[in-house]
């Protein structure tokens, strides 16, 4: 009995030994050294492994912002200037800081606005839709509303509204990783800056149809009328294709266009006060009066230069 | 019957051809034609007309716009009054030139009449120039320029000429009528065909369901070898019935007993197929320096209330077509540009033909609605009726977990030909091929990828 | 204009659907239900009430109120498992036990892993098995009262393959007087077994009954042959070999292929869509494993029939036959 205990345990703590020393040398001959600092980044990293970088995840985006000279390619947008920050701090190098972005929809097409001339019957997914055809509205540019890029999105920030059916970005959890834009088969999702506040302004349409037809598609849709491009004072508005766009970088948030846009496709959002048309159309009313008036005055001016020279 | 048919999957679809007895019936030209620049698989057409511009029939109004791309000609005489984008079947803006019409005054050197032209020029590369020159794309559905096809790589050698009668999807008829009303032509033209590619064998392969055209075709062929010994060497095959035997893989399996490697071209196993339309077309451009300004479209459908095959103008509307016809049925809910299984429900019925438009179909919600997708009970139903040999059941579910392109490659996401079986046969309503269409759809562009980042490796 | 409806090709659909081949499974069920009722009377009508009923009862009440999910009552896979369940237990199985049966059928086998289709184990066998392993009495007690109209008589023994079992077991251990393998397989006729005999499960007790209903399932195409055939072949070698090597200690091929669970197993139970590999490749191993297993069970394990085991055994491999054996691709080697 007691010699059966004995060889058990002999046996026992032999094999213990000898898969030791095993493991030990495998371990030993398999070892990948690398840099301790990946290990660093990754720690302050959100840890979404999202791939809103451009990289697989947060360890690939450590690994390479470790191996990058410096971190003008690696950003990363979810962690934001703050995460960066830190990034910055374990490798030694500067950031360049980058406004806050946030992912819009520009897309108003509502059930409301964009009557249905067609049905689908068929796997629910924008992408498969729009190989088949352009959509149920008239509108071949505007939302499919399978919700794709609620589907991508892994913040939980996107969800269908059940009145528009379009999809609304939850701005406090959007984190501007991109992937809602990448699938929408449309491409109608932009990532834009957040702005002062939030308070941005952004053309909430891409179709690039002429004015008839887009206005016989969608109530809603950016006609490319040029109103606002020309109302615009600090030449952010452009129209091209049919269909404006804002420039965030030279807006000025003055809403001038908002107010002007004839189809309400030009939206302004989280400005504290709520958009007063008249004032802002009496305004443009009166600057356009003085420079019109400046104009006349300035034309007057030139027609008697002449008459003092001849005098 | 037939026993020869491909050698894996397949189904059985009802027959359906109730427009079987409808001889080719020419439409009165409408008064205004839509002709869309990309009529063909590649690059779209460059117009070579401008707006005010009077045209004739047959006149070229656009241009290749690149090696793989097609002429397109004018198919009315008349004005042309735009060039701008339209929408298209699918509801899509598309180049497209309207041309409002005026008489039907033809280019001169285009015969129009009806008589059968036997004696063709042996010369290929007159041939060959006058395919390209009529816009010939292939007309069984996938629209590839014929001249491209007609051009083998250097190296390859071409055994076979298989001419494609076996309109296998239900409904269809226009190619069955071709060859009862102008079997001739098609021998001729797969005679021109088989004379360009330098090839000594020509098969017309037609499924079982059409005794009545293999009998005509073996007739006309019979008659014509008497006349010369350029129609020695096409000969009549009969086939099962089976769909999809009209898929090119399939049906060079199915003649040839030779399967076309993933990846490859028929002509790696010597094998070139053109369709019925196709061998029309190519007789009427070679013989008649007639290019493709019409192409026979069956109309059809239990709901619809008139049944015909029509000789239709390129570019003629739709609209104009069903009111021709009586009009669009109150229980239709949907049309079908093309067959049951493959054919594309039309989402814009303004749209106008097209060169490859060769049926339109009208089915009730009872024929056309899906059924609700229930789970996966693992019947294998689908791989089954996979006439390429995948498993569409494991297709779906790698496609759905997302992220799986590899395994998708693995198990030949890029192999399916879109024929519909799966779906077809699946009990629980899963949309297989929806989904799997999506996957072929990434898988081959990360293979196209890969193929140009070796090849920019090479250089 | 009125809206026109858009999708992906194909536009048409096949007449087949998950409650249509289920139905025809049920269908090819009838005649042995009914020969089970002729032969065990009322009692047999008891079981199978109970069994179907509380089958479809809880797939209701687990889908609707655990689950949440759109019941699946409608595509008859519960009256499948109901059955089946029914045929494989003694017509004197009270109806509770019965009851207890249909809930480790559908509620542990089947919703556990998510409804129809996702469960690895067949729920009738795991229902079977269950109740085999816990109620032995209950389910080894094969009396009967008799047959309606006089078909059968009051029966009380055991099935043949039990009597052989127990009788192989006296003979081995030198019981005086104990009857010789061959005296003990020619109390059972070839005729009483492919037509009907008693002692077994309501369902196991005709074979030709059971081959009809299997003749309609593949008249159908819902399955194909190549499971049940590859059992029966491995069946048939094995026993063979076996009986020609031994002759007073195994049994021959006809007689294992047409007593216990052997028919309504390989017919209705092994080609199980969910529990069955989707290949042929892999339905053939799936096949020669369940008729390797069932002998082995037969000639050496202490159970007299070994076909459920044998199957669920084979269940457990299905994931990986899936994942080895594919069928053969177009223009690939």
């Amino acid at each position: 009995m007691s010699t059966t205990i004995i060889w058990t345990i002999a046996i026992i703590a032999l094999l213990g030994l000898v898969l030791a020393v095993v493991l030990y040398l495998v371990a030993e001959r398999f070892k990948v050294v690398e840099d301790p600092r990946i290990d660093e980044v990754e720690k302050v990293m959100p840890g979404a492994n999202c791939g809103g970088c451009g990289f697989a995840g947060c360890r690939a985006f450590a690994d390479a912002a470790v191996k990058a000279p410096n971190l003008d390619n690696n950003y990363c947008p979810v962690g934001g200037n703050e995460v960066m920050k830190k990034v910055a701090a374990i490798l030694g190098y500067e950031i360049k800081e980058k406004a806050p972005m946030v992912a819009v929809v520009r897309c108003n097409g509502s059930c409301e606005a964009r009557p249905r001339i067609n049905d689908y019957d068929g796997y629910a997914s924008c992408r498969v839709k729009a190989a088949l055809y352009s959509g149920d509205t008239g509108c071949s540019f505007g939302c499919l509303g399978c919700g794709d890029c609620v589907a991508a999105c892994q913040f939980g920030a996107i969800s269908m509204d059940p009145a528009t059916g379009l999809p609304v970005v939850d701005q406090e959890k959007c984190t501007a990783c991109g992937a809602c834009a990448k699938a929408c088969p449309k491409g109608i999702i932009e990532l834009r800056p957040k702005g002062p506040r939030g308070m941005r302004m952004y053309v909430s349409c891409v179709n690039k149809e002429k004015g008839p037809a887009v206005k016989q598609a969608c109530a809603n849709a950016c006609i490319g009328c040029g109103i606002c491009q020309k109302t615009c004072q600090h030449e952010a508005v452009v129209v091209e294709n049919n269909v404006a766009y804002i420039d965030p970088a030279k807006c000025k948030l003055c809403r001038e266009c908002e107010a002007m846009c004839p189809t309400g496709a030009i939206h302004g959002v989280n400005f504290p006060k709520p958009l007063d048309k008249d004032a802002i159309k009496a305004r443009i009313k009166e600057r356009n009066a003085k420079a019109a008036e400046a104009a006349k005055a300035a034309a007057a001016a030139k027609a008697e230069e002449p008459k003092k020279e001849e005098a | 019957m037939s026993r020869r048919t491909f050698s894996m999957g397949g189904v059985h679809p009802a027959d359906n051809k109730i427009s079987r007895d409808c001889k080719i019936e020419v439409l009165p030209i409408p008064d205004t034609v839509y002709i869309h620049l990309g009529q063909h698989i590649g690059a779209p057409a460059k117009p070579i007309v401008a707006v005010g511009d009077k045209v004739k029939v047959g006149q070229p109004i656009a241009e290749p716009g690149g090696f793989v791309s097609a002429y397109i000609h004018s198919s009315v005489s008349g004005t042309v009054k735009s060039i701008a984008p339209r929408k298209d079947l699918a509801g899509n803006p598309q180049m497209c030139i309207e041309i409002a019409v005026e008489g039907d005054e033809w280019m001169e050197g285009i015969d129009t009449s009806d008589t059968i032209v036997t004696d063709f020029p042996d010369d290929a590369k007159t041939s060959l120039e006058k395919i390209k020159a009529a816009g010939i794309v292939g007309l069984g559905g996938a629209t590839f320029p014929t001249h491209v096809k007609l051009m083998p790589p250097p190296g390859k050698k071409c055994d076979m000429l298989i001419i494609n009668g076996c309109e296998c999807e239900p409904y269809l008829t226009s190619d069955f009528r071709t060859l009862l009303e102008k079997g001739e032509q098609v021998a001729i033209g797969a005679a021109i065909i088989k004379n360009v590619l330098g090839v000594d064998k020509a098969t017309i392969a037609i499924e079982d369901n059409k005794p009545e055209a293999i009998k005509h075709m073996n007739e006309v062929l019979t008659n014509l070898r008497k006349l010369s010994s350029k129609y020695a060497g096409i000969s009549v095959m009969s086939l099962m019935k089976k769909y999809p035997e009209g898929g090119e893989k399939q049906l060079i399996d199915a003649v040839m007993h030779r399967q076309v490697k993933s990846g490859g071209l028929p002509i790696d196993v010597g094998a070139v197929v053109q369709n019925v339309a196709t061998a029309l077309a190519v007789y009427d451009a070679v013989q008649k320096n007639k290019p493709i300004v019409d192409n026979s479209v069956t109309v059809t459908g239990e709901c619809f209330p008139k049944q015909a095959n029509l000789l239709v103008r390129v570019g003629t509307p739709l609209k104009y077509i069903i009111d021709y016809l009586g009009g669009m049925p109150a229980d239709a809910v949907k049309v079908i540009s093309g067959g049951p299984m493959m054919g594309k429900a039309i989402a814009n019925l303004d749209a106008a033909t097209l060169k490859g438009t060769s049926a339109l179909l009208f089915l009730t919600a009872k024929q056309t609605a899906r059924g609700k997708e229930g789970n996966c009970i693992r019947c294998g139903k689908c791989a089954e009726a996979c006439p390429m040999g995948l498993e569409p059941f494991l297709l779906n579910r790698l496609s759905r977990a997302g992220g799986m392109l590899d395994e998708l490659e693995k198990n030949a996401v890029q192999d399916c030909i879109e024929c519909g079986c799966c779906l077809y046969s699946c009990p629980a309503n899963i949309p297989l091929l929806d989904v799997i269409r999506q996957s072929k759809a990434q898988v081959m562009g990360v293979i196209k990828a890969r193929a140009a980042a070796a090849a920019a490796a090479k250089k | 204009m009125s809206k026109l409806l858009v999708s992906p090709s194909p536009h048409i659909h096949a007449s087949v659907s998950t409650k249509s081949l289920m139905r025809d499974v049920v269908l090819a069920l009838v005649p042995a239900a009914i020969v089970s009722v002729l032969f065990y009377g009322l009692g047999e009508l008891v079981v199978l009430g109970t069994s179907i009923a509380s089958c479809l009862v809880l797939e209701y009440l687990i889908t609707r109120y655990l689950l949440k999910k759109d019941n699946s009552v409608g595509d008859w896979s519960a009256v499948v498992t109901g059955l089946l369940l029914a045929l494989n237990l003694p017509a004197s199985t009270p109806w509770w036990v019965v009851f207890i049966g249909a809930v480790v059928a559908i509620g542990v086998a089947k919703m556990t892993f998510g409804g129809l289709g996702q469960n690895v184990f067949n729920p009738a066998l795991v229902g079977r098995v269950f109740l085999l392993v816990s109620f032995p009495t209950y389910m080894t007690n094969w009396e009967s009262n008799g047959g309606l109209f006089g078909i059968a008589d009051a029966f009380s023994g055991a099935t043949p393959l039990g009597a052989i079992k127990e009788g192989l077991i006296a003979l081995n251990a030198g019981t005086p007087g104990a009857s010789t393998l061959s005296e003990l397989t020619s109390q059972y006729g070839v005729s009483d077994l492919i037509f009907a005999h008693l002692g077994g499960s309501a369902g196991e007790i005709s074979a030709i009954a059971l081959l009809l209903g299997f003749g309609y399932l593949l008249l159908r195409k819902v399955v194909r042959p190549y499971i049940t055939l590859s059992i029966w072949g491995t069946v048939a070698l094995v026993s063979l070999a076996f009986s020609l090597a031994a002759p007073e200690q195994f049994t021959g091929p006809a007689f294992n292929l047409l007593t216990g669970g052997m028919i309504l197993g390989s017919c209705f139970m092994a080609t199980d869509y969910v529990t069955s590999p989707m290949s042929i490749k892999g339905g053939i191993i799936f096949g020669v494993g369940i008729g390797f297993i069932t002998m082995m069970i037969r000639y050496f394990g202490s159970y007299p029939e070994g076909m459920s085991f044998a199957i669920l055994i084979m269940n457990a491999t299905v994931p990986l036959l899936n994942n080895w054996c594919h069928q053969r691709k177009y223009g690939r080697a």
